[in-house]
């Protein structure tokens, strides 16, 4: 099986480590993964995005065309990227900062995640980032919770290690979206 | 298993030269390789090592030389413009058969070009960037792993051919990150360097140098690193095969250019058509014989690179007189990366 995920947002958002955690899990899981990050000069609010494609052969492209799944962020990433994603594929968007009016695409399933009020509701506006990944892992079955509870000791530095039951809630919280969703 | 960490390829590059031995590392700053120094200045200071940052890469390269000189693995790195300012110590290098790892994680150009990934400096890494008419080892890494594992490669090659090689890799497979298994230094019969000099004491003489002007002493030079060129192609070539038996369309490319035609392959593949990838993982000695032996049966080629065709020259003076050669390329710069249904489109029209 082989999953390829798109995440886009600002820098700041954390695309970049949510893109890092479904890699570490992946690793943990035995799976084969490669991750691309691509982002403008700015230290904060310039463009973060990244390609994760995980697979349990041969990995093959670090870059894709059409993702078959997207995590949109902010604003800009949807109308810069949105048209991308490939025909039949999925497209989990912050509705938060985004929004989908003018997004017409029939062909996609667009997952709709208030990932900032979902955050805060936790009490950390910063875990938008995993509130995404717990939707992504609940959507996809790429990689399961467990794994990724593992990954965090290897994605966040030692000196963040305190926070990572609250990142766990967060992925939690975005799992248990994604369920009502579906169900 | 082995426990797989996971890091970026200008990263494993690192790691490689540090289990290979290196202790002597001179370069100067460019982007996409910074990650190297950065890393080997932070970890040969415990190590013993000598970490100089120079105040150029014409400094730098002949640092390397004069390490080189002394009998230890020594190496720099760089990125395109810095690489073309290193070519006449690398001439100086390949004339004075010195061993020395230089990689290029390269950019586009010409000129200060931009950063992004680039196969463009093809032609420069495997025809002799310099003056004089000699070649270095080229390998071309298209993952992680292979930035650790090529890089290892090249440390021990140098040694054995007493010459010069070059990482050629690029933005992609220098930024990416993979699982990697850190492999042990091989165990590999080295010859002992009775060359390099030492400060001559009761010894004798050793002279480190690419300076011949006898009557007939530059010639037989010359035989002599043409040989060695001969003995790498017999002995060092070295490629990836996919889906290549059944192959109605060989599909060529290197570096992470082949990891994108990888994934159009895959896709091709799965819409039945027989597709095919010979990936040059050794650019000089560049692998004739598996081009000639693929391309015995498989008639239709098509190379794919990120530049605007350079490596196919070499595939057309490998395949079977009767093969069809077809090219695809981009000039490399911000947002020309192809991607896998590009390639997957290029290949339809090619099959």
């Amino acid at each position: 099986m082989r999953y390829d995920l798109f995440i886009a947002g600002f820098g700041g958002q954390g695309a970049l480590l949510a893109g890092n955690l479904l890699s570490y899990a992946a690793i943990i899981e035995g799976k084969n993964v490669s991750f691309f990050p691509s982002y403008g000069v700015e230290k904060r609010g310039g463009a973060a995005m990244c390609t994760v494609v995980i697979a349990d052969g041969d990995v093959g492209s670090p870059v894709i065309g059409n993702p078959s799944v997207m995590i949109v962020l902010n604003q800009t990433s949807l109308d810069k990227f949105g048209a991308k994603v490939k025909p039949g594929g999925v497209c989990i968007v912050n509705t938060s900062l985004v929004n989908l009016d003018a997004f017409e695409r029939s062909d996609i399933e667009i997952i709709r995640v208030p990932m900032n009020e979902i955050a805060m509701e936790l009490g950390d506006a910063r875990m938008v980032n995993m509130v995404a990944v717990g939707v992504y892992a609940a959507k996809t079955g790429a990689v399961n919770p467990a794994a990724l509870e593992e990954a965090l000791k290897s994605a966040l530095p030692e000196r963040n290690h305190k926070f990572i039951p609250a990142n766990m809630k967060a992925i939690i919280a975005g799992t248990e979206f994604a369920a009502s969703k579906s169900s | 298993m082995t426990k797989r960490l996971f890091v970026k390829g200008n990263e494993a590059v690192a790691m490689a030269a540090i289990e290979a031995g290196c202790r002597y590392y001179f370069g100067y700053p460019i982007t996409p390789q910074s990650d190297i120094p950065e890393y080997l200045s932070r970890e040969f200071p415990r190590l013993n090592g000598e970490f100089i940052q120079a105040e150029s890469e014409v400094a730098s390269i002949n640092m390397l030389l004069g390490a080189s000189a002394t009998g230890v693995r020594a190496m720099t790195s760089s990125s395109s413009p810095g690489i073309s300012l290193k070519q006449e110590g690398i001439s100086y290098m390949a004339g004075s058969e010195l061993p020395g790892v230089i990689v290029n994680v390269s950019r586009s150009g010409p000129g200060l070009g931009g950063i992004d990934a680039s196969q463009s400096d093809y032609f420069q890494a495997v025809k002799g960037g310099g003056h004089g008419g000699y070649h270095i080892v080229v390998l071309a890494p298209a993952s992680v792993q292979e930035m650790y594992d090529l890089t290892m490669l090249a440390f021990d090659l140098v040694d054995i051919y007493r010459m010069p090689a070059m990482v050629l890799a690029d933005s992609v497979v220098g930024q990416m990150k993979e699982p990697l298994v850190p492999n042990s230094r091989p165990a590999t019969d080295l010859p002992a360097k009775e060359w390099a000099v030492r400060g001559k004491g009761d010894g004798e003489q050793r002279v480190v140098k690419s300076l011949f002007l006898g009557d007939g002493e530059l010639e037989a030079h010359n035989w002599k690193l043409h040989r060695k060129y001969q003995d790498l192609k017999s002995h060092e070539c070295r490629w990836e095969a996919f889906h290549t038996d059944d192959a109605d369309l060989l599909v060529s490319a290197f570096g992470s250019t082949a990891r994108i035609a990888k994934t159009a392959i895959m896709m091709a593949r799965e819409e039945g058509l027989k597709v095919g990838l010979l990936r040059p993982i050794t650019l000089y000695p560049f692998p004739e014989r598996a081009f000639a032996d693929v391309t015995a049966r498989t008639k239709k080629v098509l190379v794919v690179e990120l530049n605007t065709g350079q490596m196919v020259e070499d595939v057309r003076l490998s395949v079977a007189r009767d093969a069809e050669v077809g090219f695809y390329g981009r000039p490399p710069g911000a947002g020309s990366l192809p991607t896998p249904e590009e390639l997957l489109e290029q290949i339809k029209k090619n099959y």
